[in-house]
């Protein structure tokens, strides 16, 4: 019946230990669907259809949670070039931020996804720690997560079987970003193009979805690219 | 199925997206160690079940995975309001009944 009572404890301010993710040079990336072997696919399978695959692999994505003040706002806009998109389901692209190309998501009202090239996830880290301080937290999920481009004039019928999200244009324009249930599974959804999406799955699921996305176009065409 | 208002997605999704995770507005006894058995019993194990209007915490899960409220009426299944954590409802229940 009685809780523990903690005192609380001043800690004094440690550096934030990054870890570089990155395997040596020598080591080759393996992506959650390396087993699926689709260059071969994308060579032998059907190049015209309704739907277009590709897996986005070995991208660097940084889950930021925070509550930004103004101040952390522009540091952080200085970081990655653009600012965080602060209204609901949206997300914000930039070809040329300090970093390359880099893509921030809206999760949810204090966390973003943040995503930009493999290589550049482990300097963004630690610039991010660098520069910003107060209150917030900024994790490495590269390892657990892949980016699937899924596009072609079928892929709403096929995103449709798999996702009770209303994906008309009206309800859904280019730029929104959602995460919701898919195909059993969840998947965080954006709209990049008219008929282009991305969808940011866990890796575990990764097989299931290709599996599933396959199945749900088989009726349209898929042509895998590589 | 409901086609719940998830207040800070700002949308209406689909209950799939959801969890419901029990009855709202319940307190937690700023000091247990001075509860008695009984008080420390109710908070932990005992719950309403109005036939009516009743709030619930439900959760985004498969979204934003904030924790929000309902009001929701037992009998018609109609969700009457959704607010957010720390926010009062505007539709209660008639305690007068």
């Amino acid at each position: 019946m009685s809780d523990v009572k903690v005192e609380a404890v001043e800690l004094a301010p440690v550096d934030k230990l990054v870890t570089k993710q990155l395997p040596a040079a020598e080591i080759v990336g393996e992506s959650p669907l390396h087993h699926a072997d689709l260059i071969s696919v994308a060579e032998h399978g059907p190049q015209e259809g309704g739907v277009h695959f590709h897996e986005r692999k070995l991208m660097g994505l940084l889950t930021l949670r925070c509550l930004p003040s103004a101040e952390q706002q522009e540091v952080i806009k200085a970081l990655l070039g653009v600012a965080l998109p602060m209204q609901p389901l949206t997300s914000v692209t930039a070809d040329d931020s300090p970093i390359g190309k880099v893509s921030v998501r809206w999760v949810s009202p204090d966390e973003w996804l943040i995503i930009v090239a493999g290589e550049q996830a482990f300097e963004l880290e630690t610039r991010f720690f660098e520069q910003l301080t107060g209150h917030y937290s900024l994790v490495n999920i590269s390892g657990g997560t892949t980016i699937f481009d899924v596009s072609g004039r079928h892929v709403v019928d096929m995103l449709k079987k798999s996702t009770p999200v209303d994906l008309h244009g009206s309800e859904f324009p280019v730029g929104k970003v959602v995460s919701t249930v898919f195909a059993k599974s969840g998947a965080m959804i954006c709209r990049v193009a008219e008929d282009q999406f991305e969808l940011v799955v866990r890796r575990s699921f990764a097989d299931y979805l290709w599996l599933w996305i396959q199945d749900a176009s088989r009726e349209y065409g898929l042509v895998v690219h590589h | 199925m409901f086609h719940i208002y998830c207040p800070y997605c700002c949308e209406y999704r689909e209950e799939e997206e959801f969890h419901v995770a029990g009855q709202a507005h319940i307190a937690r006894p700023l000091d247990p160690d001075a509860c008695t058995d009984k008080e420390w019993g109710e908070f932990m194990y005992f719950r309403a079940n109005p036939r009516g209007i009743h709030h619930e915490l439900w959760v985004h899960g498969a979204g934003c995975r904030k924790y929000f409220n309902v009001t929701r009426d037992t009998q018609t299944y109609e969700i009457k309001e959704v607010y957010k954590v720390g926010e009062k409802p505007s539709v209660v229940a008639d305690q007068a009944k």
